[in-house]
């Protein structure tokens, strides 16, 4: 124990001590949250879309087929009846549901106006933005066809909108937890990558070896002084991100850090992974960044949508951490979902992490050979 | 009187692959004594080294550092030697006091020692001065002189050098060696490689190594009679001379 806390107390004297890696470690997250901010619009194929037609008669049905023949929708369902909105958003890959009313041909014939409700879920806001212009577009197109028809009478389809979870469409939903993904795991495989290099290539190491140290105790006081500081870091973001860009922290705080913990531990793995590898900080940091950061950006999610990717592609993905982590942040803090809804994703995190500290700490050399 | 053995090696061999870094070397070195562990780069000085400390697995042989087997007793081992590597083994962005009290926290010192061992050490070394200073903005002969005194900090039975004084202007080696020479007056057992002729002459024993064997082992005054040379230096280059292994 005194071991232990002797090296905790010189881990954090190589932390303080670090000018470059204070900026790094805090100033990250708030450049990313800046960076992007700047909202990516995307063109969406293929996504899933549930109709619900209270009308069910000739003319909702050329609509629906309007929509089947589209290639940016797949239509999943046709129902007919009342449905809980929100448990289809919950529990399908559904983003939006259009609702044509019981009236609809009738209006549409008789007063050649009628509304219809679109509903997207908007917890991805530049997918639900997209998404109800298309299938705006695609009723402009169905109102035309019918106005060509009846030359006398020009009809109009009102659409109706209601963005679920995401009223305003606020980028900030999105990419803040995008960065939140980012930041905790790029810092912490990066940060405890490189300190356990540094003392290799110092020949600290060597000492330290030497010495009758339990390598788990220098392995953990890495590990300690920046998941602390991941903690904190996270609080930085979640603050600038609720008081800066008005974003809502709806679910469960609690449940939010926890799940950190879990992919920051994931992450603290993957450092250390790293640095048995490699034997300069050098190497460490290019293995970290390259190796790191473009699959965080482009598997998470944040930036693009993994549903659009081909198959491969959403296969990698999977072994992506933050992937994970960053649907646990979106259903918990936009959605204010709770446990229920993200012990598969947590156990998917957890599963990885515990299978890299596994593989690290079996792989961590105690002997120079 | 009988001299108390603390190091014993039989028959160690280290093997990387085809080629053998440590080939077959015995010795024994006694409590208190100074051992020269001489011989050109390459020889295998190094990988010897790391073995005694438990840093490398040998191929073959066996070993006893202090009474512990260097297979079944590592950790016995570690906790009664000292080592001070040919790289600086200090952290050069913590302060003096704080490597002295990092290091004797490692070797579990209680708080009470760690602060009484840290004023004498800073004390005796003359850095009260520098105790808050940064290890990194020292002269390099005083950085030596503190890891030394570092690495012996828990009061071990054996300290390994690995080329100690390496880039250290003659002065301060002198000093460094007259601090070699108060560790082994309390009965510390110094083990130490060196590329300077001059230090060999002040080690109570010397053992050259050529091609990973031990080719003579005897008292500097010895070796001189029995190779007939007026100085280290000449059968260091007797000896080295007939290597066919080239430097690293």
């Amino acid at each position: 124990m005194r071991q232990l806390l002797a090296y905790i107390k010189k881990e954090f004297y190589h932390v303080f001590r670090d000018s470059k890696t204070l900026i790094l470690l805090f100033g990250m997250p708030i450049v990313q949250i800046l960076l992007f901010g700047f909202a990516l619009t995307n063109e969406i194929k293929n996504s899933e879309l549930i109709i619900c037609d209270y009308s069910n008669n000739k003319t909702s049905e050329k609509l629906i087929e309007k929509f089947r023949a589209n290639n940016n929708f797949l239509l999943k369902e046709v129902i007919y009846d009342d449905h809980d909105y929100n448990q289809i958003f919950r529990e399908s890959k559904v983003k939006l549901i259009i609702t044509l009313p019981e009236n609809f041909e009738g209006d549409l014939i008789h007063q050649g106006k009628s509304t219809v409700l679109l509903t997207a879920d908007a917890s991805d806001p530049n997918t639900s933005n997209t998404l109800v212009v298309y299938a705006t577009n695609i009723l402009y197109d169905f109102q035309k066809e019918m106005s060509n028809n009846v030359i006398l009478i020009p009809y109009t389809i009102d659409t109706s909108i209601r963005m679920m979870y995401n009223p305003e469409l606020k980028g900030a939903y999105n990419f803040v937890p995008g960065v939140m993904s980012l930041v905790l795991l790029l810092v912490c495989v990066l940060m405890t990558s490189v300190s356990i290099v540094r003392e290799k290539e110092l020949g600290t190491m060597e000492i330290l070896l030497v010495s009758p140290t339990n390598p788990l105790i220098i392995i953990i006081s890495k590990a300690i002084p920046y998941f602390l500081l991941s903690i904190v870091n996270l609080t930085v973001i979640l603050l600038l991100s609720t008081y800066l860009l008005d974003m809502p922290i709806n679910g469960s705080l609690f449940l939010l850090y926890l799940a950190s913990s879990i992919l920051i531990l994931t992450a603290l793995a993957l450092g250390l992974l790293i640095s048995n590898v490699t034997n300069s900080q050098e190497a460490a940091m290019l293995i970290s960044l390259m190796g790191m950061l473009m699959p965080t950006i482009l598997f998470t999610g944040f930036m693009f949508p993994i549903e659009n990717m081909p198959l491969p592609l959403q296969i990698v993905s999977n072994i992506v951490p933050s992937r994970w982590y960053f649907i646990i942040v979106k259903d918990v803090v936009i959605k204010g979902l709770g446990f229920a809804s993200i012990w598969k994703e947590m156990l998917v995190l957890m599963g990885m992490a515990i299978f890299l500290l596994a593989l690290s700490l079996k792989k961590f050399k105690t002997r120079l050979e | 009187m009988e001299k108390k053995i603390v190091i014993k090696v039989e028959n160690l061999v280290k093997a990387f692959g085809d080629f053998i870094a440590v080939d077959n070397i015995s010795f024994e070195v006694y409590q208190g004594e100074i051992f020269g562990f001489l011989g050109a780069n390459g020889a295998g000085k190094t990988t010897a080294m790391r073995m005694l400390c438990g840093l490398s697995t040998p191929t073959s042989g066996d070993a006893q550092i202090a009474g512990y087997d260097i297979y079944t007793n590592t950790e016995d081992i570690k906790k009664n030697i000292g080592y001070m590597s040919q790289k600086f083994s200090l952290y050069e962005d913590l302060t003096v006091k704080e490597n002295i009290r990092f290091f004797a926290g490692v070797y579990g010192l209680d708080i009470k020692t760690i602060k009484r061992k840290s004023e004498e050490l800073i004390n005796t070394l003359g850095l009260n001065a520098e105790a808050n200073k940064l290890v990194g903005s020292l002269p390099l002969g005083w950085k030596q002189k503190l890891a030394f005194s570092v690495a012996i900090i828990h009061e071990p039975k054996v300290v390994f050098l690995d080329e100690p004084t390496g880039g250290v202007d003659p002065v301060t080696r002198r000093q460094f060696w007259d601090m070699i020479y108060a560790a082994s007056d309390k009965n510390i057992t110094v083990f130490v490689t060196t590329h300077y002729m001059d230090e060999a002459e002040y080690c109570h024993r010397v053992s050259m190594m050529v091609d990973g064997k031990i080719e003579a082992l005897d008292t500097p005054q010895g070796l001189k009679d029995t190779y007939h040379a007026q100085s280290m230096d000449q059968v260091f280059y007797q000896l080295a001379r007939a290597a066919t292994r080239s430097a690293d």
